[in-house]
């Protein structure tokens, strides 16, 4: 195979890369370059992600990423299943936020149907989503550090995030795969003494930002490892489909939550933290102002939460929405729907919907095409991870070997998500 | 570690933006003719849409390309003829339409024509996101590749060639992404069992 000069933007396949360094191996210069595989299974890359570099002594000459280890053919196997089915599918995608995956989910499939769920079910969604949002930011904090060499952090940043673990195991019996959301509302009632538990999580929270930063943020030999490294302009940032805090800490004013609100999000009150330097310590510092500006958001949903009279978390549809237990076992008509919900679903009227949210990396967004049955036509993901990642060439052409890690972290990948 | 608690420095004063502001919704179109507001229910058919939305910036970037437009469900969908999609995309970016969001196709076997191709496209100053149809016939699965308009699609369309078999011309390496290379088949069409061959 001929060697291909890749054109700038474009990122190059595994054969170029190979194909490239042999190009450079037998230069007449005398220039010395060689292929390194990284991964499947390197610690760094959070899951099974392959990389193939082309490196010419420490630093990286060109990269190309080789994906689909984690491939189960989520997209094929939800259009077997009934719209309600489909739901712990979800969760399955980007294991560190099940909800935000239950939510652009559920949301997708409300509007195709076109009903409204109560204001308490979407108040209580942002809760639980910006819950995630903090549980996620977390894991990404503690791996990124862990990644570059400060294991403390890991070990501080899990605690906290157990304690998101358990309120969610409270409330739906599982801690990370949740399916906690329903099609037109919520599964369950929360359980006695939430929002204490919540409150207190939340009032200890802004202090434990505090001890992560102590840990890191004046840190020198942390500095030194992320300042000016990974740099990605607005304009790649654009042009490479980037999203989320890695397209903020570039420049791009863009929060799905502020500019495109769903589920209630016009109701809060929160900054949108930005920075324009572009590099992984711009990525850092974005995630953890936004963790602030997510117990923000956490504090005022929980107090609208708790100062409403106790509703029905479900919209009042009962063809769609599972009855309570007690009306099933008293009354013919809510028994009926039960069984037809259970074992034929519910017809979704024909058409097409695109609904975005703003996952903790980025946009999230559900392609649900119905034909009219109960079982969806098409389902498709827009995940984050997946075009953040074609952004990695740019980020790390030209720079240390050491600093792909350090990259790899600040994009917050989750190889669940990019394969499905 | 000890000592005092270094504040984070906050990136650049004044960068941060409030939230929420109301929807500014769509431009107020020229010379105050015409209605602003988009219509609750659903529109069928090009002309039907390109009278009840005529301001709506994407329609008229379009124009002539559109074959065949929709409104439903508060979404916008413009088809498009597949010789054109790389013309179209060009006209929704010079309208503002500046990102592109993803791209996917859908298998409407037996039907024809058979695939659809679904580009979402995102304006970050109109706030508002439109969706390119492009219709293909199972005997000619080629359409353009629009990498150079938008990079961003180079993995969308290295999965739809993967997992659809649609080939896009001009694509820079358009080879497998999420199934193996050797894979026979492309698993997301209708005619492709669930559980795979075995």
């Amino acid at each position: 195979m001929a060697p291909i000069a890749a054109p700038d933007m474009i990122v190059p396949g595994i054969d170029d890369v190979i194909a490239d360094a042999q190009h450079h191996g037998v230069d007449s210069a005398g220039e010395h370059s060689m292929v390194l595989n990284m991964g499947p299974q390197h610690p760094s890359t959070h899951g099974v992600l392959r990389l193939v570099l082309e490196i010419d002594g420490e630093s990286v000459v060109s990269l190309a990423p080789d994906i689909g280890y984690l491939h189960t053919g989520i997209e094929k196997t939800c259009e077997a299943k009934f719209y309600q089915q489909v739901v712990p599918l979800t969760d399955r995608i980007d294991y560190l936020c099940p909800m935000t995956n239950n939510l652009a989910y559920c949301l997708a499939v409300e509007k195709l149907l076109e009903i409204e769920i109560p204001e308490r079910a979407q108040v209580l969604r942002v809760l639980l989503n910006e819950l995630t949002r903090i549980q996620s930011h977390l894991v990404w904090l503690g791996t990124h550090a862990m990644d570059i060499g400060a294991l403390t952090v890991f070990l501080y940043c899990f605690r906290e995030r157990e304690e998101i673990l358990r309120i969610f195991e409270a409330l739906s019996g599982q801690r990370m795969m949740t399916s906690y959301f329903r099609v037109g509302g919520i599964a369950l009632e929360p359980p006695l003494g939430f929002a204490e538990w919540v409150q207190r999580f939340l009032n200890d929270m802004p202090d434990k930002i505090q001890e992560y930063e102590n840990l890191l943020t004046a840190n020198p030999i942390w500095m030194g490892r992320i300042k000016g490294v990974g740099y990605l302009s607005k304009e790649d940032v654009i042009a490479l489909g980037v999203t989320g805090p890695p397209a903020r800490a570039s420049g791009i004013d863009w929060d799905l939550r502020r500019d495109m609100p769903y589920s209630g999000y016009e109701k809060f009150k929160f900054a949108v933290p930005i920075s324009t330097d572009g590099d992984v310590w711009a990525r850092y510092v974005v995630r953890m102002l936004e963790m602030r500006e997510s117990v923000k958001i956490c504090q005022q949903a929980l107090d609208v939460f708790t100062s409403m009279p106790v509703t029905r978390l479900t919209a009042d549809a009962p063809k769609i929405v599972l009855p309570d237990r007690e009306q099933m076992k008293t009354q013919m008509e809510s028994l009926i729907h039960h069984f037809k919900i259970v074992t034929e679903g519910f017809a979704v009227p024909a058409g097409e919907v695109y609904v975005g949210i703003e996952s903790p990396r980025g946009e999230m967004g559900y392609y649900v095409v119905s034909d009219g049955t109960a079982k969806p036509y098409r389902v498709h993901m827009r995940n984050p991870s997946f075009a953040t990642l074609q952004a990695l060439e740019t980020m790390c052409k030209g720079r240390l070997l050491a600093d792909v890690v350090a990259v790899i972290g600040s994009i917050d990948i989750v190889l669940g998500e990019i394969d499905r | 570690m000890g000592g005092t608690p270094t504040p984070l420095p906050v990136p650049t004063p004044g960068a941060t933006a409030e939230s929420p502001g109301p929807h500014p919704g769509p431009e107020p179109g020229p010379s105050g003719t015409g209605q602003r507001e988009y219509p609750k229910e659903a529109i069928y058919g090009k002309d039907a849409v390109f009278a009840a939305i005529p301001w709506n910036k994407a329609v008229t970037a379009l124009g002539e390309l559109v074959t065949d437009a929709k409104w439903d469900r508060q979404e916008l969908t413009v088809t498009v003829a597949k010789e054109n999609i790389i013309a179209s995309c060009q006209a929704v970016q010079a309208a503002g339409y500046n990102f592109f969001e993803d791209m996917t196709a859908v298998d409407w076997y037996p039907q024809e024509p058979r695939i659809q191709l679904s580009y979402h496209i995102v304006s970050y100053g109109l706030k508002e996101r439109i969706r390119l149809a492009v219709r293909l016939d199972s005997t000619d699965l080629t359409v353009d590749s629009i990498t150079s308009v938008w990079p961003a699609s180079n993995f969308y369309e290295r999965e739809v060639f993967d997992l659809f078999g649609v080939n896009f011309s001009g694509h820079p390496g358009l080879t497998r992404i999420m199934m193996p290379p050797d894979w026979k088949g492309n698993p997301l069409r209708k005619d492709y069992p669930v559980e795979g061959y075995r």
